[in-house]
């Protein structure tokens, strides 16, 4: 049964090509957090603890997204969401995708 | 010779075997990313490569070479980032500056929001310098055209307590006790956009540069104003006579020699394109009391990109100091005789934002 929020839950992160090599190469990331809630932010906690690198480029020091980075759920960009408190469900995929900006 | 050349999307380098005649070029590195800081640092038994990159999506972060460029470093933990308490986080790194030789790890950064960065590890790791970071000033600071940023860092050679800064806006601020206590100095320079033209601080500084053979004296280039200090930076007076302009945003003094600088001047605030169509550089002998076009060989007409502060640097040669002038239409131009003839080596690049050149092994 999905669990939503508490509990033991497991997600995958994808990430971009542009984050892979500081991933060691791996297109996406098995992140699983043992208990209190989770959302998009306890992901990128767990994150930040194993690879420091890619989630530095997700977000900035005061912990909020990058404003040119766009963060997933399912089909749902967590800026029309909860933001970085959109809860997971166990075994979800959340696609972090650089936005489409730049000149 | 090794010229860094931080263009808006990438890092390339470039180097000389034949005294600054002919170039080989390398890149881009970090592509699609800014390069606003660049940094060749020879101390310490070898040469390092700094430079200060920021993606318009994964934000900023100070890398580090030490084999020129093949490979290239950040600490796993990043490089300069605030920490939590006080509750900002970097926008990107304007300036990078190893300290006097006798100080061989120290490393300064200059970011965007307006911070001092100190490090002691050769530019690896940076701790934020507090007492500025606190500045009860800091809050009227404002955001230049570019954005709130430290971009001018020097250490006085001879006094590892005493630091000069200069922001825009702002102004130049300067510490004596090393980073702990900071006082604006920027006496003698206009704020001509502001209702009190004359104020202890809010001016928009340029770019500073020191005196090789007087530590205390100082060469500025305002927006609007080009100024000296003799006494550290307490005072400051025009030295703008006899240049086309007093706008511009470069500022760069020779490695060696005394009272010997250069400028490359812009119409105006309203009109920043160099005078006439032409790319002229000027130059002082004599601290500043006269001033010569000295630019055969740069574009005669035709010529609309401006000069931004750290894309005119010189390099390391006394006797013969190169200067290195890069211009927002990606061309460089070089000049290996300290502004007799100019070459250009490149075009077409995208804007260039920084160039530093030093002699390497």
């Amino acid at each position: 049964m999905r669990t939503r929020g508490h509990g033991r839950v497991n997600v995958t992160v994808r990430l971009p090509a542009a984050l892979r090599e500081l991933a060691r190469g791996e297109k996406a990331i098995e992140v699983e957090l043992d208990d209190g809630p989770a959302t998009v932010a306890t992901v990128l906690d767990a994150l930040a603890a194993r690879l420091p690198a890619v989630e530095r480029r997700i977000r900035d020091e005061t912990g909020l997204l990058r404003r040119h980075v766009n963060v997933f759920v399912g089909d749902t960009n967590v800026r029309d969401g909860a933001g970085l408190a959109e809860p997971l469900l166990d075994g979800a995929e959340i696609q972090v995708i650089p936005a489409v900006s730049g000149g | 010779m090794l010229l860094m050349i931080g263009t808006r999307k990438g890092l390339w380098l470039a180097r000389s075997d034949d005294d600054r005649t002919t170039w080989q070029f390398d890149g881009p590195h970090f592509l699609m990313q800014e390069i606003p800081a660049a940094a060749i640092d020879p101390r310490g038994g070898r040469t390092r490569l700094l430079v200060g990159a920021r993606s318009e999506h994964w934000g900023p972060s100070v890398f580090h070479s030490d084999d020129l460029g093949a490979s290239w470093h950040e600490p796993e933990g990043g490089a300069v980032r605030f920490p939590p308490e006080a509750d900002a986080a970097v926008a990107a790194i304007w300036q990078l500056r190893p300290d006097a030789a006798e100080r061989p790890g120290v490393v300064w950064a200059g970011t965007e929001p307006s911070a001092l960065w100190r490090s002691d590890d050769g530019g690896e790791k940076f701790s934020l310098v507090e007492g500025l970071w606190e500045h009860p000033h800091r809050k009227s600071w404002e955001p230049g055209g570019g954005g709130q940023a430290i971009h001018t860092v020097l250490p006085h050679p001879n006094d590892d307590a005493r630091v000069l800064v200069a922001m825009s806006t702002g102004g130049v601020y300067t510490t004596a006790d090393g980073g702990r206590s900071w006082d604006p100095s920027n006496q003698g320079i206009k704020a001509y956009f502001l209702p009190d033209p004359w104020p202890e601080y809010g001016q928009c500084v340029h770019k500073v540069a020191r005196d090789p053979s007087d530590p205390e004296r100082l060469f500025a280039q305002n927006h609007h104003g080009v100024y000296r200090s003799d006494d550290g930076g307490s005072t400051w007076s025009s030295i703008a006579d006899g240049l086309p302009s007093d706008f511009g945003f470069a500022m760069v003094a020779h490695p060696a020699r005394g009272a010997t600088a250069w400028v490359a001047p812009l119409v105006a605030d309203g009109e920043r394109i160099p005078p006439d169509g032409a790319l002229k550089v000027w130059r002082t002998d004599d601290a500043g009391d006269s001033w010569a076009s000295v630019s055969a060989g740069l574009p005669e007409s035709g010529f609309y990109a401006s000069v931004l502060r750290d894309a005119f640097t010189v390099d390391d040669v006394a006797d013969s100091a190169g200067l290195y002038l890069g211009s927002r239409d990606g061309s460089v131009y070089v000049s290996a005789d300290e502004g007799g003839n100019w070459a250009e080596i490149a075009r077409h690049l995208p804007d260039v934002l920084c160039v530093r050149a030093a002699t390497v092994a």
